[in-house]
């Protein structure tokens, strides 16, 4: 039994995520993984290190350049006769491309995995992880997005794996990138992050958010959102935690004016400490929380930036 | 051009779902039932586009039980002109969605597809790229914006690190995301004419697709439950809980 991981990366370095996604190929059997885009040579000499990885497959051209789902999933589809899984991380980009392989494959991909029972059977949550379904699959191979969380990911460093120029593979040409917006930051990436701060509708303005992102400076946190936040324009899109949204499990989860619905826990129950901060005492959060400090934010904020500071 | 929203039953997302005691499933008798959010979302956009004159035809599937032509009536009260209803018993799972999507494309030549990004029962986040893989089209999935422009479909739509747009040659899909746009309510009047408005049912045997389930659930559990900690009196205290007893700080 092989698996075949697609590793995402940002040019440079390979995404936490996919590191979880190589731990969970490797409770199936021998790891191939492959790295796809436009002058990638560092990325794949990052991916022959990964421990327990066999071979790297390289695949390098303009037509991959901006991890367009048409060609990726045409190249997986071209590499997929030597394996019996393929998987992603479930990042937006592993949710866009493995769905259109499985379907060219004939095959049920099974999302969002978040345990490896056998080599055919897994765990995913469903109803925003209210449930946790064991699924077995009858397809002969599976198709398969890891949730990063329920994975501890492999070491960055420690193998020597051979890397392998890929077969060239059809690019469609039926989808064309026009430009990205994407987000800077100083801070740790979200699904990366050991300490996420989120705040919610009660931050009241965008403005507002510097009261937080005083509080993550001190504990090198990322900084997340509801979707309510989102919604009001206080943060942009890619701060959202929930089921729609980022699936976060760091070791400490400070949720701030955040009232708790069962779509924004779906995102963060997993975390190992959660902290909520909310001045309605009855708010559901309360109900998640290890440690709950009913309190005006706005007061809080400022007092907990200031204690964090005189304790460092 | 016409354009195609698959839109699904699903519990509402108001719900908060029970596992049956004996793990059989997730207890849906008596359950509200709504249109999955993303769907009202599809729908919206869709008529927004037939408003502007970019669409001339908007046609309404949902695929299950008998019920689901209440979702299709919902989505005709908003705008659309007429259902298609795919009527099994079978549990369906996105890969036979897909094939009967394509079924039913075949034979309505849409320009575009409007599905929801993800169902939030099942959760999958996979029919839409699917239906765009077995028909060979592109896809622009977790739309926040779409315009339709010299024959192409300009999606924007929100990744991981923010927004990345592509263009895509028509026909195509699109899955939505929450910002896309915010669904409109269908009025008194709307609704009384969306009963006169025609649905046609037909099953997957009559669109030649075997719509058997490819993943078998073995099981449906109860994630397990977190306990409601203590509530601190002040700023000094959470930090020190923090620091010394969870030490994670
Ligand atoms: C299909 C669908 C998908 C969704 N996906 C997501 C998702 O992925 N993520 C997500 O987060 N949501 C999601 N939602 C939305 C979700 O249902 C809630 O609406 C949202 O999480 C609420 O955000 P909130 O807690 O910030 O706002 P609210 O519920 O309005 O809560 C604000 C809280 O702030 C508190 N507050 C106000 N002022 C102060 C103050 N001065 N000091 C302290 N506390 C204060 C209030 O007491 C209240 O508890 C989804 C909804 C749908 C329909
Ligand atoms: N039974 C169904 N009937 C109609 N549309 C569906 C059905 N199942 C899935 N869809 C469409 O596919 C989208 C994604 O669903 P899923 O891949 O199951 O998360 C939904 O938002 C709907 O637009």
């Amino acid at each position: 039994m092989t698996a075949l991981v697609i590793l995402e990366h940002d040019g440079q370095a390979i995404k936490q995520p996919a590191r979880s996604a190589v731990a969970a190929a490797q409770k199936l059997g021998e790891v191939h993984v492959l790295v796809a885009g436009e002058g990638i040579g560092a990325v794949a000499q990052a991916a022959s290190r990964l421990p327990g990885v066999a071979k790297v497959i390289a695949a390098d051209g303009p037509s991959y350049a901006h991890g367009l789902a048409e060609p990726l999933a045409a190249l997986l589809v071209a590499l997929a006769p030597d394996y019996t899984h393929l998987l992603a991380a479930a990042t937006a980009s592993g949710k866009n491309v493995m769905p259109r392989v499985a379907a060219l494959l004939d095959v049920q991909p099974i999302s969002d995995i978040s345990a490896v029972v056998d080599a055919d059977t897994f765990v995913r949550p469903i109803y925003a992880g209210n449930a946790l379904a064991t699924v077995k699959s009858a397809d002969a191979k599976k198709v398969i997005t890891v949730r990063a969380t329920g994975f501890d990911p492999v070491a960055a460093e420690g193998g020597s794996a051979p890397i392998e120029a890929a077969p060239a593979a059809a690019a469609p040409e039926v989808s064309r990138f026009v430009s990205a917006e994407l987000s800077k930051s100083e801070r740790p990436e979200l699904t990366a992050a050991r300490i996420v701060v989120s705040g919610g509708r009660g931050m009241q303005s965008g403005e507002n958010f510097h009261l937080l992102d005083a509080v993550a400076d001190k504990l090198h946190a990322a900084v997340g959102a509801s979707r309510a936040a989102v919604d009001a324009g206080f943060v942009p899109n890619d701060y959202q935690v929930g089921q729609t949204g980022k699936i976060v499990a760091p070791e400490l989860y400070v949720a701030v004016g955040i009232s708790g619905a069962i779509q924004h826990l779906a995102g963060m129950k997993d975390s190992k400490v959660i902290v909520a901060i909310n001045k309605d005492e009855e708010a559901p959060i309360f109900q998640v929380a290890d440690y709950g400090l009913v309190a005006d934010l706005f007061k809080a904020l400022p007092e907990l930036a200031q204690e964090l500071e005189k304790r460092s | 051009m016409k354009l195609l929203v698959p839109v699904k039953r699903v519990v509402d997302y108001n719900v908060k779902v029970r596992v049956r005691s004996d793990g059989s499933g997730v207890e849906t008798a008596g359950v509200k039932m709504s249109m999955n959010p993303f769907d009202e979302i599809a729908v919206e956009e869709a008529v927004r586009l037939k408003e502007k004159g970019v669409a001339d035809e908007i046609v309404a599937v949902s695929m299950g039980v008998a019920a689901c032509a209440e979702t299709i009536r919902t989505a005709l009260a908003m705008g659309a002109d007429r259902g298609i209803l795919v009527e099994t018993d079978v549990e369906l799972q996105p890969l036979a969605v897909a094939k009967l999507l394509k079924a039913i494309v075949a034979k309505e030549d849409p320009k575009l597809v409007i599905l929801g990004k993800q169902a939030i029962d099942d959760d999958m986040n996979a029919t839409g790229q699917m239906l765009a893989a077995l028909l060979g089209w592109p896809q622009g999935t977790f739309a926040s914006r779409l315009v339709i422009e010299d024959g192409r479909a300009i999606v924007t739509r929100e990744v991981d690190g923010g927004l990345e747009t592509v263009s895509l040659t028509l026909p195509a899909i699109v899955t939505t995301d929450l910002r896309l746009n915010e669904p409109r309510y269908a009025s008194l009047p709307n609704i009384m004419k969306a009963r006169k408005k025609p649905i046609e049912t037909v099953t997957p045997a009559e669109l030649g697709v075997d719509p058997a389930p490819r993943l078998v659930v073995l099981k449906t559990a109860e994630p397990p439950r977190r306990q409601a900690g203590v509530k601190v009196g002040s700023v000094a205290e959470l930090v020190d809980k923090l620091k010394n007893e969870a030490k994670v700080i």
